[in-house]
């Protein structure tokens, strides 16, 4: 009797699991196969792998997330290692996962002001002799924007590697003669491994999807997936071609999640 | 030297990081109407801030939708990790992990998207009602990913000593288990109430045409171009983040101390 009611606790949150984890994923594979009008159809899908438009969006998507987590990697990996070494460690990554607590909005409108035509980065440019340029709306201004967003997601569950090697291994490596060198690539890096793959799942998988940044900073000059299902969803009110692109950015992120190996999320807001 | 070159490293990244942030509070202070040169000192921005009414509104909104989201977030999730905890089939437990953190890998549009879908196949009007339900469902698997590991620290002889001692299941609960778990507990509240004030994708898809959170009046009003008021706000958000920030910390320090006093007794 007590067995049974003890299990009434766990009500709401089965609840919770059935209503909104399972049935909503469960929804957009549904909507996909309707057409505007309510139709069952492979249509959205056949329309998505022929046209070329689609492809080419989802390909130019994949390798804009593809540079973002790249940047994102080769900025946060020094980062973290130099951070590790430093006396205040944790004082220090707080500071590091604080700008993560602002509103991204926010983050994105500050950069409006800096790229604008009269802004501080074009000041910057003509104080050096280059002259003002347009940077906002272009793709780089969109890819160095991303980049700053993401790179506090990749410091994080690298420097939580970092903090798990164990220091005997490197002090094994420089008694065995290796260069300092030789020690990072051949120890530290190989052993820090897991940390890079969680950030990459942590960076990749949103910067598919960042619909916003796009509209903002990119000028809508970039189509992300996320853009994508934005438009059909909220614009042109066509739910069962987003819901195919939904399907496909779950495809891709289940993709990602296997590439990079069943890692456990290592603390921190992967937002 | 190698030393030196690391630090210079490392404060390059740290006014990057922080660039941006201090730009837009310094311009909530700058009179005119642009973000270009600064001048001269004002309120006025604040001033407007303070006594936009909608704006107002959308912050009271913000806040309300974030508070009693959390609140359920946290009792659903912590019942959660308890039945979770009590699996004692390592492939259910797997399963329930498994699916609790779909949402937490799920691209935020997706989110978003099927929320919409859902919420129109039930015929829920969007508003008030269905950014509610989206925020605690997005926070419901944090607050169980900080609850569990408290559980799992929990020592098994110690809940034995409370059974043999007479207590009932219910006493067992508020007794022994809520008070050991109370710093995951605490933790998972304050991450899902950042979760709620940082959400823009989800909310954006969901709220319909009544209903504004900050974020998406942010987005809105960035889309028409600079408003000086948006970096006033932005100034006040930036404290309030630096509150909660505070707030989570000394949570975590005191769990801290909890546990070090703690060991300092046994032994």
């Amino acid at each position: 009797m007590t067995k049974r009611r003890t299990w009434l606790y766990f009500i709401p949150y089965g609840l919770w699991l059935a209503l909104f984890v399972i049935a909503p994923v469960a929804l957009i594979i549904y909507q996909s196969f309707f057409d505007l009008g309510h139709h069952f159809t492979l249509g959205n899908y056949s329309a998505y792998f022929q046209s070329a438009t689609y492809l080419k969006m989802t390909l130019n998507s994949v390798w804009y997330a593809f540079l973002i987590t790249l940047f994102t990697g080769l900025i946060s990996y020094p980062t973290a290692y130099f951070l590790h070494g430093l006396k205040h460690r944790q004082l220090w990554l707080l500071l590091v996962i604080l700008p993560t607590w602002i509103n991204i909005l926010l983050k994105a409108y500050a950069f409006i002001g800096i790229f604008s035509q009269a802004g501080l980065a074009n000041q910057f440019l003509s104080f050096i002799g280059i002259g003002p340029q347009q940077i906002l709306f272009t793709n780089a201004s969109f890819i160095f924007v991303a980049t700053y967003i993401q790179i506090p997601f990749m410091i994080l569950p690298i420097f939580n590697a970092l903090d798990d090697l164990n220091p005997a291994f490197i002090n094994a490596s420089q008694d065995l003669g290796a260069s300092g060198w030789q020690t990072f690539t051949k120890v530290v890096f190989p052993l820090t491994l897991p940390g890079v793959k969680a950030g990459v799942q942590a960076v990749f998988i949103p910067s598919l999807s960042l619909f916003m940044l796009t509209r903002l900073i990119g000028g809508n000059k970039v189509i992300t997936l996320g853009t994508a299902i934005e438009e059909h969803f909220l614009t042109t009110m066509n739910w069962g071609m987003g819901s195919t692109i939904g399907v496909v950015l779950i495809i891709a992120m289940v993709v990602v999640m296997l590439l990079t190996g069943d890692q456990k999320p290592k603390g921190g807001t992967p937002r | 030297m190698k030393r030196k070159l690391a630090n210079l490293y490392l404060i390059l990244i740290f006014i990057i990081l922080y660039a941006p942030i201090i730009f837009l509070i310094v311009y909530s202070f700058s009179e005119g109407e642009t973000m270009t040169n600064f001048h001269g000192f004002t309120w006025s921005h604040y001033h407007t801030l303070f006594t936009d009414p909608r704006m107002l509104a959308i912050v009271a909104n913000t806040l309300l939708v974030a508070l009693l989201s959390s609140l359920i977030a946290t009792l659903v999730g912590t019942l959660g990790a308890l039945g979770i905890n009590r699996t004692t089939k390592r492939v259910t437990r797997e399963a329930l992990l498994t699916m609790n953190n779909v949402l937490m890998v799920s691209p935020d549009v997706i989110i978003g998207a099927s929320f919409l879908i859902f919420f129109t196949m039930l015929g829920i009007p969007l508003g008030f009602g269905s950014v509610l339900m989206s925020h605690i469902a997005f926070e419901i698997p944090i607050v169980v990913l900080m609850v569990l590991p408290r559980l799992r620290e929990m020592s098994s002889s110690m809940l034995d000593a409370a059974q043999d001692l007479g207590a009932t299941t219910r006493q067992l609960l508020s007794r022994v288990v809520i008070p050991f778990i109370s710093p995951g507990i605490f933790a998972g509240f304050f991450m899902a109430l950042t979760y709620s004030l940082d959400d823009f994708a989800v909310t954006f898809f969901v709220t319909g045409n009544g209903f504004s959170t900050l974020s998406v009046e942010i987005y809105s009003r960035a889309r028409q171009g600079i408003n000086l008021e948006i970096n006033a706000l932005s100034g006040v958000m930036f404290l309030f983040s630096l509150l909660l920030v505070g707030g989570y910390y000394w949570i975590q320090q005191a769990s801290h101390r909890h546990k070090q006093r703690k060991r300092g007794v046994t032994s």
